[in-house]
């Protein structure tokens, strides 16, 4: 059975893993020299990036390949895994061997669903090896527009057990709808769809509920303030709210509210825009920085919201939580591709004909 | 006797619709055996319930003894339209049934296509429906099961490649010893092929029997008009069809038929599956009453 299995799939894994492996040498061949530069340049290692060509390269391709694996693998080796058969009829001939249908499903789940695993770890693993010194500049503190720390959900998603996670969770998901509407295409359409939608809303609506945030309440000052959102005419803008940093260095805020004295969220008075910095041209609803130096209406404008008991609460992951929230995210995705793979065993033992 | 297959108020149900209703069946060994009827009869429907591809949703299915399925080793499946990877080549296809089938005759499946000529390194997508068919036939004999079950496997071939299929399966029969069940909406297939007949219409089994049985117990009698309430109790109506003066029955009856009045011929297997797939089903009743 591990040989049919192998024989239906090898074309699929070529082109996949072909892909992938050439991208893995040369990340693990050009890795030891970016680390090179890490410990030579340390403070410029980034800012001298910009100049470079290959590597800046490297890591976009990196991230774009870790977003691109999961639906390809649920689309390209999921879907059609069962999906074919049934739309060809030859699971017919090969459930008429001498093989249980359970047995049939087991081996090819298992080795193609395993083959995605680990072909997916061996990417992320050359991926966040070589941009280890990256991140790590990044999370000293280095200034960067183009990098960014790697607990933001565009690099945390691309990093460590979280595509492995996606990956097993897309594969389960592509066999079971497969299973489910029995065409191949109609199959690896809302796959693809499907995993696509998932890699963007995961972020947003699994990953912050997956570990309790770190809590602060912020006196906003000139000093932490980190920007303004406006509204309003030109002239006479209203601030709607602000945004102050965390402190915490590469860490990712998950939200930034204002509270009154009794800690319930509230809006902004209007005499806030006193504190903000008049834009020169005065434009509608830009986060105008507020960086450079405050002038005294400013001043008493963040005396006013601390006397009058504003704080910003916020919630934020830090840094430090990198692993702890990759192994949370991994787990939810491989649990919820176990589930999906146990339908799939419940399924296949009903009537299929 | 062993049998090889017994229904018992076997019935499948999709939906609403019951594709297969109160079917008992029961199906001695070393026979080969032709289920006829119309299509969508439920003639696929017994087959698949047969072999555990479907659960029934009613009754219960033993073949060789044990619960439909679960003897799969045992039980061969040609299944309908003889699908194959398309591109898998035909050395592959005898490679999977050596890999998945513990009894696998791998001299049998190579003498066998030696005899058909196939190209070992031919993709089953590029054989015709002839090739494809005789392909899906040695899997099902190389397994060498004590029943295989063919599921309209003629059906998409022409008339010659038809009877080369039949032929390889009536040779095949004799060598191995084994039980065939299969079915066909052609009585000539059934006539070439089978000695035990299965006639299903409208999701019931209508009759079933050794065929040579079913023909020495069936006549048409034509005579002078009659009733059929006056016909001996013995006499078992399959169809009847009158004129003013005449009437002509096709009958069941074990015992010799006495009335001289009656003009008495034999039936060909045409003749009595016609006349069972022609008959108004009135399922309930038994066949001896009146019919309207």
């Amino acid at each position: 059975m591990i040989w049919l299995t192998w024989r239906q799939f090898r074309v699929q894994f070529l082109v996949v893993a072909s892909v992938i492996l050439a991208a893995a040498i040369v990340l693990a061949l050009k890795g030891p020299g970016l680390a090179d530069e890490y410990r030579q340049l340390t403070t410029q290692f980034i800012q001298n990036l910009a100049f470079q060509r290959l590597n800046p390269l490297l890591y976009v391709v990196g991230q774009v390949m870790l977003y691109a694996v999961p639906p390809v693998i649920g689309a390209f080796w999921g879907a059609p895994l069962i999906a074919r058969e049934l739309e060809t009829g030859t699971h017919r001939l090969v459930w008429s061997q001498s093989i249980s249908r359970s047995r049939w499903l087991a081996t090819k789940v298992g080795v193609t669903g395993l083959t995605a695993i680990a072909i997916t770890g061996l990417l992320s693993l050359a991926v966040t090896w070589w941009a280890d010194p990256i991140d790590k500049a990044i999370n000293a503190g280095q200034d960067s527009n183009t990098y960014l720390p790697r607990m933001f959900p565009p690099v945390f998603s691309a990093r460590g057990l979280v595509p492995v996670g996606y990956a097993a969770f897309a594969f389960a998901l592509g066999v079971a709808v497969g299973l489910l509407v029995r065409r191949t295409v109609v199959a690896l359409a809302v796959t693809l769809a499907a995993v696509i939608l998932v890699e963007i809303l995961a972020p947003h609506f699994i990953r912050p509920h997956l570990l309790a945030p770190t809590e602060q309440y912020i006196v906003v000052t000139s000093d932490n303030i980190r920007g303004f959102g406006l509204s309003g005419d030109g002239p006479n803008p209203r601030v709607v709210m602000i945004e102050v940093a965390s402190g915490a260095v590469g860490g990712w805020k998950l939200s930034d509210t204002t509270v009154n004295k009794a800690g319930k969220k509230v809006g902004l008075p209007n005499w806030v825009v006193d504190c903000a910095p008049r834009p020169p041209g005065g434009s509608d609803g830009a986060t105008v920085s507020s960086r450079g130096a405050v002038s005294a209406k400013a001043a008493a404008c963040y005396q006013r919201l601390a006397d009058e008991g504003y704080r910003q609460h916020i919630k934020y992951f830090t840094a430090d939580k990198f692993w702890p929230l990759q192994w949370r995210e991994f787990g939810f995705f491989l649990l919820l591709a176990l589930a999906l793979t146990g339908f799939s065993f419940w399924r296949i033992r009903r009537d299929l004909s | 006797m062993n049998t090889v297959l017994q229904a018992q108020g076997l019935g499948k149900r999709y939906g609403r619709r019951w594709a297969l209703t109160d079917c008992d069946l029961e199906v001695p060994a070393g026979h080969v055996v032709g289920l006829v009827g119309p299509n969508g009869a439920g003639k696929s429907t017994l087959l698949n319930l047969a072999v555990g591809m479907l659960t029934p949703s009613a009754g219960s299915v033993e073949v060789l003894g044990a619960a439909a399925g679960t003897q799969q080793a045992k039980v061969g499946y040609v299944a309908q339209d003889t699908p194959t990877y398309a591109r898998l080549s035909v050395a592959d296809h005898l490679r999977l049934g050596a890999r998945l089938n513990p009894a696998w005759d791998e001299s049998l499946a190579q003498r066998r296509l030696q005899h058909l000529k196939f190209d070992p390194k031919q993709r089953a997508g590029k054989l015709s429906g002839g090739q494809r068919a005789q392909l899906a036939l040695t899997l099902g004999l190389a397994k060498r099961p004590e029943l295989l079950i063919l599921d309209e496997p003629v059906a998409a071939l022409d008339p010659l490649a038809r009877r080369e299929f039949l032929q390889d399966l009536m040779e095949a029969v004799a060598e191995q010893e084994l039980s065939v069940l299969l079915s066909s909406h052609l009585v000539s297939d059934v006539e070439r092929a089978c000695d035990y007949l299965i006639v299903l219409v409208d999701s019931r089994v209508q009759v079933s029997g050794e065929i040579d049985t079913l023909l020495a117990t069936h006549f048409r009698l034509t005579g002078p008009r009659r009733d059929p309430k006056d016909l001996p109790r013995d006499q078992h109506v399959v169809t009847e069809s009158h004129t003013d003066r005449q009437s002509t029955y096709l009958i069941r009856t074990e015992k010799p038929i006495l009335d001289p009045a009656w003009n008495v011929t034999q039936l060909t297997l045409e003749d009595l599956v016609l006349a069972y797939m022609g008959r108004d089903v009135q399922p309930e009743r038994p066949v001896l009453e009146v019919q309207r």
